[in-house]
């Protein structure tokens, strides 16, 4: 998995509340079975017509903002679905982190099994910050995980918490599943454990 | 088990314990995973790093897999339409063989959607911890297990150690009092409470459903409830295991048996959370008030009662919320101020892991009668596994449904999710006994209504809604 440290782009604005997962990536793009290759499916039916042409209103087809690798959205973004496509899609699109004032659960979790950063700020800052992608590319946000702050284009910066286990992990790229198997004997005493307890489990 | 002076446990509480295979000192655990249930669209992935990496699945016995998402409903002695979904269902044949996992595959009658295989199979079991790479692996919280859904990256964690990494959620109750009236079912008693939190009002939190209306339901109800536990943003609904869970479970293919049966319920027994328990939030309803309940929106939490009329958004303070429920009320094509009962339908679908079993059916079956579906409407009966198709056919539901007008599909996920060629027509209009009213859900531009089976099949002969508590069944 690719670190996260420090990211400066543009941040888009999305501000929408409940952006359900069949929103981020809508299902008739769930047929791959590969990992890559789905932004062309992120947010399709928002920023693609019924022919397939970009809608020319929809943020991430402004010329402003085609580079942007943040995006800053409304309360719940991710809920729904546990598709891990939907990080998949917007990492493949380039976005790097998602600003919202909460995140779905299982959402929430999957950004941080693809080096994604996920940050919840409070509604008085998310209002800064919308404002702040609205003035598109000349509004450049800087993120840093390991101080965990937002810089934006005025020089204000705003701090955020994060849990630090998964701070450390995506810091450092890490591979849960390696990290797992590191305590493979307390998995098989347990397993013993509970052959014992509960044989019929 | 508690012990003296321990602080009393919830449900949650126990299971999770009784799970940890390491706890760190900030309290991220290594939780040990009981049951893996594996299906084509989210398991790809997962199986592709494993060979990537070399990695083997530690407890191939403890996973089990089954086609449901993509699969056409339709003859499946036909070859699969959609060449995209034929690969995705091959690889996990392939995926299935090569790790030796067992696998029911489309021509086995025991497929089915995965939710309603795994506690048709016994597979379910109270205590057990359950995952799956779909959010509505909730539903096997019905069973008082702890069952949540996975992103693809922990199926492969899970496939590689039999383990996750967790922290402790919050515990959350909802204690639903009172009888449930004539005609009002589970589904909407789980509509109403989201309508009652909202659809991120169960975020971080296990949500335990009790009290005497959730007690009186059947282990088909109690899932119904525990599946939408996702729409209101809890990754898992929990009821407390009883005899009504017992007598689900005894002689299922894969439920304990003789001396491994009398253990198991003695451990199922103390699956409960005990008096004077911790909860971080308590919320309460009361069923004999609740009506039938139609959404109106594209969120969960859009509910009305089908004696209501559609909200005006206009009326909401929140600047965003009022935004959102504009926009919805745009892409659904209705005016404030319509009455429910005056919403024409297009479409019917009934099925899916909310609604898919075979009491679904059997009430469904109940409400037709010998009436017939409506002219203007086209309607779909998919059975939520080969077995529930059996059960139906055995009781002569299907020449009910038929007689009706009713198309009797093959069994899996249909339009839930429009996956395979099951979908919505831009602008059609369905009222769905499944879990999801998102825009695009059931189709590009498609508009769903979630409403319970009896709801449904009302629709379906009056071409609109209606209020089956009038038709004094």
């Amino acid at each position: 998995m690719q670190p996260f440290t420090k990211l400066e782009g543009v941040a888009a604005p999305l501000p929408l509340v409940n952006i359900d997962t069949d929103m981020i990536i809508p299902k008739q793009y769930l047929k791959t079975i590969k990992r890559t290759g789905l932004g062309k499916g992120l947010f399709a039916e928002l920023r693609l017509d019924e022919k397939g042409n970009p809608n020319p209103d929809f943020v991430l087809n402004k010329p402003a903002y085609k580079d942007a690798q943040i995006l800053v959205t409304g309360e719940n973004f991710g809920c729904g679905s546990s598709r891990e496509h939907a990080p998949w899609a917007l990492l493949d699109f380039g976005i790097r982190c998602v600003i919202a004032t909460s995140f779905a659960d299982i959402f929430y979790n999957n950004c941080f099994q693809n080096g994604i950063l996920p940050i919840v700020v409070k509604p008085d800052d998310l209002e800064k910050l919308m404002d702040d992608a609205g003035r598109g590319a000349n509004a450049r946000l800087t993120i840093d995980l390991e101080s965990q702050t937002i810089s934006g284009p005025d020089g204000g910066t705003i701090r955020f918490d994060i849990d630090p286990n998964r701070k450390h992990r995506l810091l450092n790229g890490l591979d849960d599943i390696g990290l797992t198997l590191e305590k493979a004997p307390k998995i098989a005493d347990y397993e013993t454990k509970l052959a014992d307890a509960r044989p019929w489990a | 088990m508690n012990t003296r002076n321990a602080p009393p446990k919830t449900l949650y509480d126990k299971i999770f314990d009784d799970h940890v295979v390491d706890r760190q000192d900030d309290g991220t655990c290594l939780l040990y995973i009981d049951r893996h249930l594996v299906h084509e669209v989210t398991s790809p992935q997962a199986f592709e790093g494993l060979r990537l990496t070399g990695r083997k699945v530690r407890a191939p016995h403890k996973t089990l897999a089954v086609v449901d998402h993509n699969i056409p409903t339709s003859d499946r002695s036909l070859p699969n339409p959609d060449p995209e979904s034929a690969t995705q269902i091959a690889t996990l044949a392939e995926n299935t063989r090569d790790f030796g996992i067992e696998y029911f595959n489309e021509f086995d009658r025991r497929q089915g959607i995965v939710h309603i295989v795994g506690p048709e199979q016994g597979f379910t079991l109270p205590g057990t911890t359950i995952v799956c790479g779909d959010s509505h692996t909730s539903t096997h919280g019905a069973f008082g297990a702890l069952a949540h859904g996975i992103g693809t990256s922990e199926v492969e964690h899970v496939l590689a150690t039999q383990t996750l990494i967790q922290k402790k959620a919050k515990n959350m109750r909802v204690t639903v009092d009172g009888k449930l009236p004539d005609g009002v079912t589970a589904k909407d008693i789980i509509l109403a409470i989201i309508g009652e939190i909202g659809t991120a009002g169960g975020t971080g939190s296990v949500l335990e459903y009790a009290g005497e209306a959730v007690r009186g339901l059947s282990m088909e109800g109690r899932m119904t409830i525990c599946n939408m536990s996702i729409e209101g943003g809890a990754r898992a609904g929990i009821i407390a295991p009883d005899e009504t869970t017992f007598a689900y479970i005894k002689d299922r293919p894969r439920a304990p048996k003789d001396a491994a049966w009398d253990a198991a319920r003695r451990y199922w027994e103390t699956l409960f959370s005990e008096e004077g328990a911790h909860f971080d939030r308590e919320v309460k309803l009361d069923a004999a008030k609740l009506p039938p309940i139609v959404t109106w929106g594209t969120s969960p939490e859009d509910v009305v009662s089908v004696q209501g009329v559609v909200p005006n958004p206009d009326d909401i303070e929140d600047e965003n919320v009022r935004a959102a429920k504009r926009r919805a009320l745009q892409y659904m094509g209705l005016t404030a101020g319509t009455k429910i009962t005056d919403i024409k339908l297009d479409r019917i679908f009934i099925g899916s892991c909310t609604n898919g079993r075979i009491e679904d059916l059997r009430a469904v079956a109940q409400v037709i009668g010998d009436r017939k579906v409506h002219a203007d409407v086209s309607a779909m009966i998919v059975p939520g596994s080969g077995l529930v198709k059996a059960q139906a056919e055995a009781e002569g539901l299907d020449k009910i449904f038929k007689a009706a007008g009713f198309d009797w599909r093959e069994p899996g996920c249909s339009m839930c999710l429009g996956m395979n060629p099951d979908r919505l027509s831009p602008e059609e209009r369905c009222a769905a006994t499944s879990n999801r009213n998102f825009e695009g859900r059931q189709g590009f531009k498609g508009r769903t209504h979630l409403v319970s089976p009896q709801m449904a099949a009302a629709a379906a002969v009056a071409g609109r809604f209606v209020d089956i508590r009038e038709w004094g069944l």
